[in-house]
């Protein structure tokens, strides 16, 4: 039954493609029609389109100011510099090719298919499945507010988004492609040429994709998954009212100098983007991952990741690089067990300093679960396209 | 004779009377009311030109808040709830068990002393902090503050601080700790029994610490990934490490730099360490002058250093300092050092560790006044020989006698809460919250804009009215939540913005 109608459903897309390239060959033929943009023109929510054709990133952080180093601590300070100025154009094609999976090498995996926007652009998992249901090391991380970021993966070891996105496109594992590939794939699409040749007007129009192109388009999408306006927010920006009484007790444990979550989970971002070792323990059976010491080819950062940030974080569970923990109460339960009581036998991990013993009470830590779920906010959600150009089937929910 | 003498007796008696009445009046009044309330130091801001030897403060606005009392049994919470920015929250003697957390800026917190009775915060070891504060223009002064688990007083990007004339016992981490701060003032409070710093000034810039007594600590003062801190007039004793300037790694703030440690008594500070394992303080041996870690152009002059067994002052790198941590992007070195006058004696008699071998090495069995090692340039000092010193041979004669010319690192205005125009707010409004769910003229989720438009033409305050109370005008959308979290200000302004919007 649900063969027969995924049969159905392939055919129909095969025969809109088909339309479609039709109506688009007949077009090149006669440009004395009008004609019509596949890209949108305006900028997603979260951004002003400026007289430039660039999307200005805006929101109510950037009334504060602070004159040494933005975005660390406090209620009402501003953000790091974000990523931004990308065209309208540029956003929407990224958004074609987060959603499709003729950017993997055999056409069954697309960014979404691990960055699932229902999930805060993760997935669910403990640890992803990549190319082949081959099981990946880490989980995946969240997408919202990359745009602020200056660290990528878990370990750090990417510095720009057009770094980062190499990595699963092209890691035999994950998506397993090729540039030369990828190249050849999107080239053979008319309707990719026509979107390229909007997202990027300022060579001819009937160049070839490059990849750099493909680069800065999935860029501008993921700079565009922003969300700043939780109920947290709105007590930041001065609505005492936004959080009940249980959720400020939560908010104050977390910026306590007792629980100290604060110290690296800074707001606004609640990351201070450095890199900390604080001990997590492996799921069953794993061996210690050594985190940024192999990147950085330093030993003293063994088991050191990232300090992500914790906005939509009600939706990422399972926690952690490697999902040991499958709820936000089982996270914050580990920060009050002991410096380093997770840490292998023989294992000599340079422990963060702010990892200690708090001794929270289960009371305060039911508080922290609720201050976390303050952070979730959705409301710049972007549309899953309906169809992409590829016409292969997106199977994101 | 006698008949005189009784009505000298009555007059005098009259007249003591009335002098006993007007003492007395005098007496009752002063004890149950102050004749004036003392204006809210917020209000007011130091001024460099007055003199060279003054902490004088002048006003830089004018009081028109509300004055709230808080008598013992009440919260101080409650009253930070019910303050607007500018008030004046006065607290009287008795004893408050309870977290204040003040998310509002201009708040002024005043304790009242009355015959040597304090407002008291006591966290009886199960609260976390006392204070913790947001804010920016927050001033906290004459409080009691004992037995929390956490802070006494925390400060999180709060610019424009005061906090003084507070006595802190056993607070746990940190007496007081404004972190990420500009343009602040921490002085006249005493501090004792804290398991790290008492005084720890952390990312800011601008910084003031001075007429402090600190003892019985793991670390005094501390000034660490700030710039431009004056450490001036305090009495640090009987701690782990008295006064210390360094580089913690690790934290997205950097550098310090640009400090200067004068007029000081650093005395005896050979406490036990019992800092939490772990911290950064838990590696400072006790008998620490003063240490000087990775921190940059730091002077330290006409300090009295005397009695800490290991060494007066410490000058190190993060290598040798801190090995635990390590960050590719703190520069590990502290340079240009400059070490004016400064009376020292009596320091190194009982050096620990790493010290002490390497004495052993210079066939000495104490400590030096001056200890440097590891790397570091450009570091200076006046009058090299009157020191017992190891490490400072690369060290240059000063290029300066003295800091008088500067009297305080504190800025001559307060830094200036960010004004947007209220087209800007209303712009960051409209694409920052309301472009959720509206587009200029197509569907998303509401209505769109330009319908917005013609149903409240020329209207705004019609905008205002329903986005604070929405009703339901359209069956084919679904019904908005009411936007109260904005301010009026920014419902005003958003309110106009869309009006005006052309596409």
């Amino acid at each position: 039954m649900n063969k027969k109608r995924y049969f159905i459903q392939c055919f129909a897309l095969v025969v809109f493609a088909s339309v479609l390239t039709f109506i688009m060959a007949g077009k090149k033929a006669t440009p004395e029609y009008e004609e019509v943009f596949l890209l949108t023109k305006t900028c997603p929510p979260g951004f002003r389109l400026n007289d430039k054709n660039e999307c200005v990133s805006q929101n109510l952080y950037k009334i504060y100011t602070t004159e040494n180093d933005h975005g660390v601590g406090g209620l009402r300070t501003a953000l790091p510099k974000p990523r931004d100025g990308f065209s309208p154009q540029q956003i929407d094609l990224g958004r074609y090719l987060f959603f499709d999976p003729a950017l993997s090498g055999n056409g069954t995996i697309s960014c979404a298919t691990c960055h699932i926007p229902s999930k805060g652009f993760s997935d669910g998992l403990a640890t992803s499945i990549g190319m082949a249901g081959q099981k990946l090391d880490r989980g995946a991380p969240s997408l919202w507010n990359v745009a602020y970021m200056k660290l990528f993966f878990w370990d750090g070891r990417a510095s720009t988004l057009e770094e980062q996105l190499e990595g699963p496109l092209f890691a035999s594992n994950e998506m397993d492609n090729t540039p030369e590939n990828l190249i050849k794939t999107m080239n053979s699409f008319d309707e990719y040429l026509q979107m390229f040749a909007e997202a990027f007007p300022n060579r001819d129009k009937k160049d070839h994709i490059k990849l750099e192109e493909i680069y800065t388009a999935l860029t501008a999408f993921e700079a565009s998954l922003v969300s700043l306006n939780s109920k947290y927010d709105q007590y930041a920006h001065g609505y005492q009212s936004a959080l009940n009484k249980k959720e400020i007790e939560g908010l104050n444990v977390f910026r306590s100098f007792v629980a100290r979550c604060a110290e690296c989970h800074t707001p606004p971002l609640f990351s201070n983007q450095q890199i900390a070792i604080i001990g997590t323990p492996e799921p069953n059976g794993l061996p210690l991952d050594t985190g940024a010491e192999i990147p950085f080819k330093d030993s003293t950062l063994r088991g050191g990741f990232k300090v992500p940030s914790l906005r939509n974080i009600e939706k990422t569970a399972p926690y952690m690089h490697s999902g040991n923990f499958a709820t936000l109460r089982e996270t914050v339960q580990f920060y009050t067990d002991g410096r380093g009581h997770a840490v292998p036998k023989g294992e000599q991990l340079r422990i963060h300093w702010h990892i200690w013993e708090p001794n929270l009470s289960d009371y305060e830590l039911d508080r922290l679960v609720d201050f976390l779920k303050t952070l979730t906010d959705e409301s710049f959600l972007p549309k899953i396209p309906d169809t992409v150009p590829s016409g292969l089937t997106t199977a994101i929910q | 004779m006698k008949k005189k003498s009784g009505f000298s007796k009555t007059l005098a008696a009259i007249v003591l009377l009335v002098i006993g009445i007007f003492v007395g009046k005098t007496f009752f009044t002063n004890q149950n009311s102050e004749a004036t309330i003392p204006m809210p130091s917020t209000m007011k801001y130091r001024n460099i030109g007055i003199s060279n030897d003054t902490t004088q403060v002048t006003q830089k606005e004018r009081f028109n808040g509300k004055v709230i009392e808080v008598k013992n049994g009440a919260s101080i919470q409650e009253a930070v709830k019910e303050a607007n920015p500018g008030d004046l929250i006065r607290v009287f003697p008795g004893t408050y068990s309870e977290n204040v957390y003040i998310d509002k800026d201009n708040i002024s917190l005043q304790g009242v002393v009355i015959k040597g009775k304090w407002p008291t915060l006591d966290g009886k070891k199960k609260i976390n902090d006392a204070f913790l504060y947001s804010g920016n223009g927050i001033l906290i002064e004459n409080f009691k503050i004992i037995n929390y688990k956490g802070n006494g007083i925390m400060g999180q990007a709060g610019n424009n601080f005061i906090i003084r004339n507070n006595w802190i016992i056993d607070t746990g981490v940190y007496g007081i700790f404004p972190q990420y701060g500009k343009n602040g003032l921490i002085e006249h409070n005493v501090l004792s029994v804290i398991a790290d710093a008492a005084i720890y000034v952390g990312m800011c810039d601008n910084v003031d610490v001075v007429h402090n007594e600190v003892f019985d600590s793991v670390a005094g003062i501390e000034i660490e990934n700030s710039r431009h801190c004056l450490v001036e007039n305090n009495y640090a004793h009987n701690n782990t490490g008295g006064i210390l300037a360094f580089v913690t790694p690790g934290l997205p703030i950097k550098t310090t730099f640009d400090v200067i440690l004068r007029n000081n008594f650093v005395v005896n500070n050979n406490h036990e360490n019992f800092g939490a394992p772990g911290s950064t303080v838990a590696g400072i041996p006790p008998g620490t002058g003063i240490l000087i870690m990775a921190a940059d152009d730091v002077i330290v002059e006409n300090n009295i250093i005397t009695g800490n067994d290991n060494a007066g002052i410490t000058i190190v790198d993060l290598t040798n300092g801190d090995p635990k941590a390590n960050d590719l992007n703190s520069e590990p070195n502290p340079d240009r050092v400059v070490i004016l006058d400064n009376i020292m004696y009596n320091n190194g008699n009982n050096p620990t560790g790493e010290l002490k071998a390497l004495m052993l090495t210079q066939m000495d069995t104490k400590g030096p006044d001056i200890f440097a090692y590891g790397g570091g340039t450009g570091s200076t000092i006046r009058d090299k020989n009157k020191y017992r010193s190891f490490g400072i041979d690369n060290y240059g004669p000063a290029l300066i006698t003295d800091t008088k010319d500067i009297t305080t690192f504190m800025l001559p205005e307060p830094v200036a809460p960010r004004s947007v125009s209220k087209h800007e707010l209303g712009e960051l409004t409209y694409y920052g919250i309301c472009a959720g769910c509206h587009a200029f003229n197509s569907r998303l989720i509401g209505v769109p804009t330009n319908i917005i438009q013609a149903i409240h033409n020329n209207n705004p305050q019609g905008i205002v009215d329903y986005i604070s109370n929405p009703k339901n005008l359209r069956e084919d959308y679904p019904e908005m939540p009411p936007q109260n979290y904005l301010s009026d200000e920014a419902k005003m302004a958003v309110a106009e913005y869309i009006l005006a919007l052309k596409e």
